[in-house]
């Protein structure tokens, strides 16, 4: 597929042709502005490519209504750099809005949002708010709430980018636990440590192209 | 639990920016005060013209010099003209009894006029009253005919000004009405801003669009039924202290406004009130949440 964004120079990603599995764990590894944001994107039906397909679980999405994109989303969890919690809301409150918004009862929350608090470790700090909690607290109740609805697939989008290398370890721990429940891990990142110590499937993106897809691959 | 959280959603917005929903709210009022009060014209200009047209006279004055002759010949020629339905005689005696009775509270000017001086005059009705040009035409050249006054032009100038004061309400009504537009779009702005993040997530775990876009259209819909409720309190309150007050010397004239007419008028502010709220918060989420 391709997608280039009005007003760019060159496309931001140029005939990439890109199949993941499913219950695979995949880095997309690159410099910034290399497109592999865009990848992400598109996954998440927010921009269609100019040319080409995008097929998400089965489904091709690339000229999917916007109206079914929300319970699209649904099937889909979604890890940021930036954490994205809602700073009022506890970290129960925040796992369990997510589930409220989309038509869960309390009682459904009462009954999933501890369960998976205690997935992610943070069993005991429920009611604590974001701002005490440390960096990797605060992406693991991200990791949470993106996985509390039972996706298909995560995507990470930079998630260890704020976090220092121990806390990221632990947070990678903590998505590879998720990737062996069967979730598709996607994730974006140029941490090169994580990956040398990961030894996942690699895809290294340069310019809009693919430069590199490797099974077990390394930073490089 | 959904419901309970749009609702809750709805009056923590109206109360994040409270100074301009009062503001949205009152312009609203004012606005669909305007329009109820046009409204309400708008059936009393038309209750009125069935009442007075239906009433309506034209009176063919005979001068002083008139014979007995041309009188009896005008007489018999109005009563058989297929444009009149019934003919009335006043001789002098009778339009000085009428004189004196109109103008009881003017001792002075009844004292001043003698029977004498009054002119005798035919009092018609119409089968249509709007035929009175051919009724003038056909008698105004006749013999012993003074003058013929038609009442409905009187009327038609009282009509014309109450419809222009209906008009001007009207203008009133929609200047306010975009007024409070642009206020509703601006709180819809603020409120959307203030929860962006809340929005942001939302969008992201697949919360269907509508249940993101409810809290923020039902707080200018419920904004436009305060409003509304507050203009029909204003409508009440002109009834009683206008109409049924200070204005009530001139009952015999105009047509009452009764309470079952300004609750007939409420269910339109209301309506026009909400939809208008609705319809403006709708369209500002397009271009301000692009869900």
């Amino acid at each position: 597929m391709t997608k280039t964004y009005p007003k760019a120079s060159r496309p931001s990603l140029d005939n990439v042709s890109v199949s993941i599995e499913k219950g695979e764990f995949v880095f997309f590894i690159g410099p910034s502005g290399s497109g592999k944001s865009t990848i992400i994107k598109m996954l998440l039906h927010e921009v269609a490519p100019n040319k080409g397909r995008v097929v998400v679980n089965g489904k091709d999405v690339t000229s999917m209504r916007s109206w079914k994109r929300p319970h699209f989303r649904r099937s889909i969890g979604c890890v940021f750099q930036d954490f994205r919690l809602l700073p009022n809301r506890t970290a129960y409150e925040n796992v369990a809005f997510a589930l409220e918004v989309i038509g869960k009862t309390k009682a459904v929350a009462r009954r999933v949002v501890p369960e998976v608090l205690e997935l992610v470790g943070l069993g005991g700090k429920e009611h604590r708010y974001p701002h005490e909690l440390s960096g990797g607290e605060q992406q693991r109740v991200a990791v949470a709430r993106a996985f509390v609805n039972r996706p298909l697939i995560l995507l990470a989008d930079e998630p260890t980018g704020n976090l220092d290398p121990d806390t990221s370890i632990e947070i990678m721990r903590l998505l590879d636990r998720i990737n062996r429940t069967g979730t598709t891990v996607v994730m974006v990142t140029h941490d090169s440590n994580i990956v040398n110590q990961m030894r996942r499937r690699v895809v290294e993106i340069e310019s809009g192209r693919i430069v590199r897809d490797q099974a077990r691959g390394v930073y490089g | 639990m959904r419901v309970k959280y749009v609702l809750s959603e709805v009056l923590v917005g109206l109360w994040r920016n409270v100074t301009m929903s009062i503001a949205m709210i009152i312009t609203m009022a004012v606005s669909l005060t305007m329009l109820g009060a046009s409204g309400l014209m708008y059936r009393q200009v038309d209750d009125m013209k069935d009442l007075y047209y239906k009433n309506i006279e034209v009176s063919i004055f005979l001068s002083q010099e008139v014979s007995e002759q041309q009188r009896t010949d005008l007489d018999a020629k109005l009563k058989s003209d297929p444009l009149v339905k019934e003919v009335l005689y006043v001789n002098k005696d009778e339009a000085y009894k009428r004189f004196k009775e109109m103008y009881q509270d003017a001792p002075d000017l009844v004292n001043a006029v003698k029977p004498d001086q009054l002119p005798e005059s035919f009092r018609l009705k119409l089968n249509n009253p709007e035929q009175y040009k051919n009724i003038y035409d056909q008698y105004k050249e006749t013999e012993g005919v003074d003058e013929i006054v038609d009442q409905s032009r009187l009327l038609d100038k009282i009509f014309n000004i109450l419809t222009s004061i209906q008009n001007i309400a009207l203008a009133a009504a929609i200047v306010m009405a975009v007024a409070a537009l642009l206020l509703v779009a601006n709180t819809i702005q603020v409120a959307a801003y203030s929860k962006r993040r809340e929005v942001a997530v939302m969008k992201l775990v697949g919360a269907s669009n509508w249940f993101i876009q409810a809290p923020f259209v039902l707080e200018a819909v419920v904004a436009g039924l305060i409003g509304s409720l507050l203009g029909l309190v204003a409508l009440v309150a002109a009834k009683y202290l206008l109409f049924d007050g200070s204005l009530s010397a001139l009952q015999g004239l105009l047509s009452p406004i009764t309470w079952g007419d300004i609750l007939f008028i409420f269910p339109l502010m209301a309506g026009v009130g909400g939809l208008v709220s609705a319809g403006t918060a709708w369209i500002t989420l397009r271009f301000y949440l692009r869900v």
